[in-house]
C-alpha cells in the first residue's frame, strides 16, 4: 500500500504531519513517541528574535476543546539554527519550519536565513496566528497581505513552501486562490478560531489576552467544511488541521479533499496520537481495499442535486 | 531519562477527607523513577470531554504502587473518583523537577493549603528516611478537609476554627516559629497561590530558605504547549515553564501576579 506523498519538493513518508505550536522542536515528544514514523514536523513557530510570549493564564480547556494565547513564544532564529535544528535533522521525518513574523522583512529575513541551512524540506507561513499584537492575524485577513508574503517569499526559495490559512475570514477560499497564483505549493487550513472563555467567579476573561485560538475537537467540523470549500477552489494541495484526534478524523478531511493532515491538540492529550493515527489510517486502508491512500482525497460522495444551498450559494461567489 | 506513556491499572481508591480521595495505580517503572515533588499528567477518560490530562503531584510511592491525592474540583476529578479498582487510567510521567531535599538544611518545614498536601507525605517519606526533621503546617477550610496520613509533627490551621489555629497557615507558621528554636529550617510549600505568595513573603522576611511547588493550568506537562509560564526575576528568559522548569521553584526567583488564581 502507498501512503506517500511529494508535495512541491518534498517527499512525505506518509500523509499525517504534526502541527506547529503542537510538539515543540520534536526533541521534547521523541521519549513517548516515534518521533521517525511521522510523515512530518512543523516546528513550533520561529521568529527573527526570541519571543517571551504573552502573560499568563495562556490556556483554557473548553468543551471538546481549548483555547490558547501562547503569543508565539520561541527561541528565535538564532537558537533554533544553533540549539534546535541538529536534532531536526538526524530525524528520518520530513521538517517543515513553521515561520512567523511582524512585517513582510521579517519573513524574507527567516526565510533566507534558513535557506543556508540543510535538514529543511518546506516552509509553512504562519499568516495566521490569533494571539499576538503585530502581524498575525492582520495579514491573514488581508488577502492583499497573504498575496504579497507569498509572492515575496516563492521568489527566495525552492523548497515547498506552504501558507497556513485562518478561518476568521469570510471567504477562506479567496485565500486560498491568492495562495496559489503566486506560486505557493500548498495551503494548510485550519489555524485556530478565535474564541473566548470567562470565570464567573472573578467575571474576569480567563485568558491574559481576553481572546484566544480555539483548537482541538471541538472545531473539527469548521476545518472540515474549509477544507471542502478551499478543494472545491484550488488545485493546489491542502493539508487539513482542526480538531483531528483519531484515524477516522483524518480519514474524513482525506475524503473532504485533503491530501495531507496534521495533529495538533491531541499531541497534548497523547504525544503518541499522531503515530496512532499513522497505524489505523493504514489498517482501514487495508481493510478497504485501498491501495494508494491518493484515491481518498477529494472522495467524498455527493450525490447530484444534492447540498447545502447556502454552503454552495457561498462556493459560488467565491468562485465568480 | 525513560518516560511513561501508558494505560495503568487502579489497584485502590479511597476517600481520606470530605471530597478528597486517595487514587493508586500498578506501575513498578513510574515506582522506581518518581521523586518527590514530580508530578504526573494524568488522562480521566477516553471521551473528549475533558479533552485535556490534568497533573497530579505524586503523594506516595510504596512497592510497585504509586499514589494521587486529589480534591473534587471539576470534571476530571469527579470522573476519577467514580474510578474502580481494576479500571485503567492514562499517565504520562514522570514530570517535572522534584524538591531540594538534597539540601543543607536542619528541618524541614512543610507548608500546605487544601490539596496542596498532595506532594507532601512522599517528601516526608523521604525526609524521615534520611533523619532529617519535619514540621508541618496544614491549612484547610474546615477539619473535615484536613488529609493527615503520611505527615508527621502536624500543626493545622482552618479558617472556620473547627481545629486548631483559626486562620491562616502562614498565621501558624509564624506563631509556632516564633515561640520555637528549630535548627536551620527550610520550607516547602505547595498549596493555593495566595497561600505561596504570603508563604514567599515571610520566608523573605525571616531570610528563610524555601521552595515553592506551584500549580498551572497545562496541556502537555512536557513543555511543548507553553502553556503554563511563571514569571521569574532573572535570567534572560522572563517565563518559565511550570511543567518543565518546575513545578517546585526558588521562592525567591518567582513574580506572583493578581491573575495568578489558584
Amino acid at each position: 500500500m502507498n501512503t506517500s506523498y511529494s508535495l512541491g519538493s518534498m517527499h512525505l513518508k506518509n500523509r499525517v504531519l504534526v502541527a506547529s505550536g503542537t510538539f515543540g522542536y520534536g526533541n521534547e515528544a521523541a521519549p513517548y513517541t516515534d518521533v521517525n514514523a511521522l510523515g512530518g514536523i512543523v516546528t513550533k513557530s520561529v521568529s527573527w528574535l526570541p519571543r517571551q510570549g504573552n502573560a499568563p493564564t495562556r490556556i483554557a480547556e473548553t468543551p471538546a476543546g481549548m483555547l490558547n494565547s501562547i503569543g508565539l513564544a520561541n527561541v528565535g532564529i538564532d537558537a533554533f539554527i544553533a540549539d534546535k535544528l541538529p536534532f531536526l535533522r538526524k530525524l528520518d521525518t520530513s521538517i517543515i519550519v513553521n515561520i512567523a513574523a511582524s512585517s513582510t522583512d521579517e519573513y524574507i529575513d527567516i526565510l533566507e536565513r534558513l535557506e543556508d541551512e540543510d535538514g529543511i524540506e518546506a516552509y509553512e507561513i504562519n499568516v495566521s496566528c490569533p494571539n499576538v499584537k503585530e502581524g498575525g492575524l492582520n495579514f491573514g485577513t488581508r488577502c492583499d497581505m497573504t498575496e504579497t508574503i507569498t509572492r515575496e517569499l516563492r521568489k527566495r526559495t525552492k523548497r515547498t513552501l506552504i501558507i497556513k490559512l485562518t478561518p476568521n475570514v469570510t471567504h477562506i477560499a479567496d485565500f486560498a486562490k491568492a495562495c496559489e497564483a503566486e506560486g505557493a505549493d500548498a495551503v494548510s487550513l485550519i489555524n485556530t478560531l478565535v474564541g473566548m472563555a470567562v470565570n464567573i467567579r472573578t467575571r474576569r476573561p480567563v485568558l491574559s489576552t481576553i481572546t484566544g485560538g480555539l483548537s482541538g475537537p471541538a472545531i473539527k467540523p469548521v476545518a472540515l467544511a474549509k477544507v471542502f470549500q478551499v478543494y472545491s477552489a484550488v488545485k493546489i494541495p491542502i493539508i487539513g488541521i482542526g480538531g483531528i484526534t483519531t484515524w477516522q478524523d483524518a480519514i474524513e478531511f482525506l475524503l473532504v479533499g485533503a491530501s495531507a493532515i496534521q495533529v495538533g491538540t491531541a499531541s497534548f492529550r497523547d504525544p503518541d496520537a499522531a503515530v496512532k493515527i499513522i497505524h489505523g489510517m493504514e489498517t482501514f486502508c487495508r481493510e478497504q481495499g485501498v491501495e494508494d491512500i491518493q484515491e481518498l482525497v477529494g472522495g467524498l460522495q455527493i450525490d447530484a442535486g444534492v447540498a447545502a444551498p447556502g454552503f454552495v450559494k457561498a462556493m459560488e461567489k467565491e468562485q465568480a | 531519562m525513560s518516560l511513561i506513556n501508558a494505560d495503568l491499572e487502579v489497584t485502590s481508591i479511597a476517600q481520606v477527607a470530605e471530597e478528597t480521595y486517595a487514587l493508586r495505580f500498578h506501575s513498578p517503572e513510574l515506582a522506581a523513577r518518581l521523586k518527590p515533588g514530580q508530578f504526573m499528567n494524568i488522562l480521566t477518560s477516553e471521551a473528549v470531554e475533558p479533552l485535556l490530562r490534568r497533573p497530579y503531584s505524586i503523594s506516595r510511592v510504596e512497592g510497585e504502587e504509586c499514589e494521587i491525592l486529589f480534591s473534587l474540583l471539576g470534571k476530571g476529578t469527579h470522573i476519577l473518583a467514580q474510578k474502580r479498582v481494576g479500571d485503567h487510567i492514562g499517565v504520562v510521567g514522570p514530570l517535572g523537577n522534584t524538591f531540594g531535599y538534597e539540601k543543607d538544611f536542619g528541618t524541614a518545614i512543610i507548608v500546605a493549603g487544601g490539596i496542596g498536601v498532595a506532594p507532601f507525605p512522599y517528601l516526608t517519606a523521604e525526609l524521615q528516611r534520611r533523619e532529617i526533621p519535619v514540621i508541618t503546617f496544614l491549612g484547610a477550610r474546615t477539619t473535615a478537609r484536613v488529609v493527615r496520613d503520611g505527615l508527621t509533627n502536624l500543626e493545622v490551621a482552618t479558617d472556620d476554627g473547627s481545629e486548631g489555629h483559626h486562620g491562616t497557615v502562614i498565621a501558624c507558621l509564624d506563631e509556632y516559629l516564633s515561640a520555637h528554636e528549630i535548627d536551620r529550617p527550610m520550607i516547602f510549600a505547595c498549596g493555593p497561590n495566595p497561600m505561596l505568595k504570603a508563604t514567599q513573603e515571610y520566608a523573605r522576611e525571616k531570610q528563610l530558605p524555601c521552595e515553592l511547588s506551584l500549580e498551572s493550568e497545562m496541556a502537555c506537562g512536557i513543555g511543548i504547549c507553553q502553556g503554563c509560564p511563571i514569571e521569574k526575576h532573572e535570567g534572560e528568559r522572563k517565563y518559565s515553564l511550570v511543567c518543565t522548569d518546575g513545578p517546585c521553584f526558588d521562592s525567591n526567583d518567582i513574580i506572583f501576579h493578581e491573575h495568578h488564581h489558584a
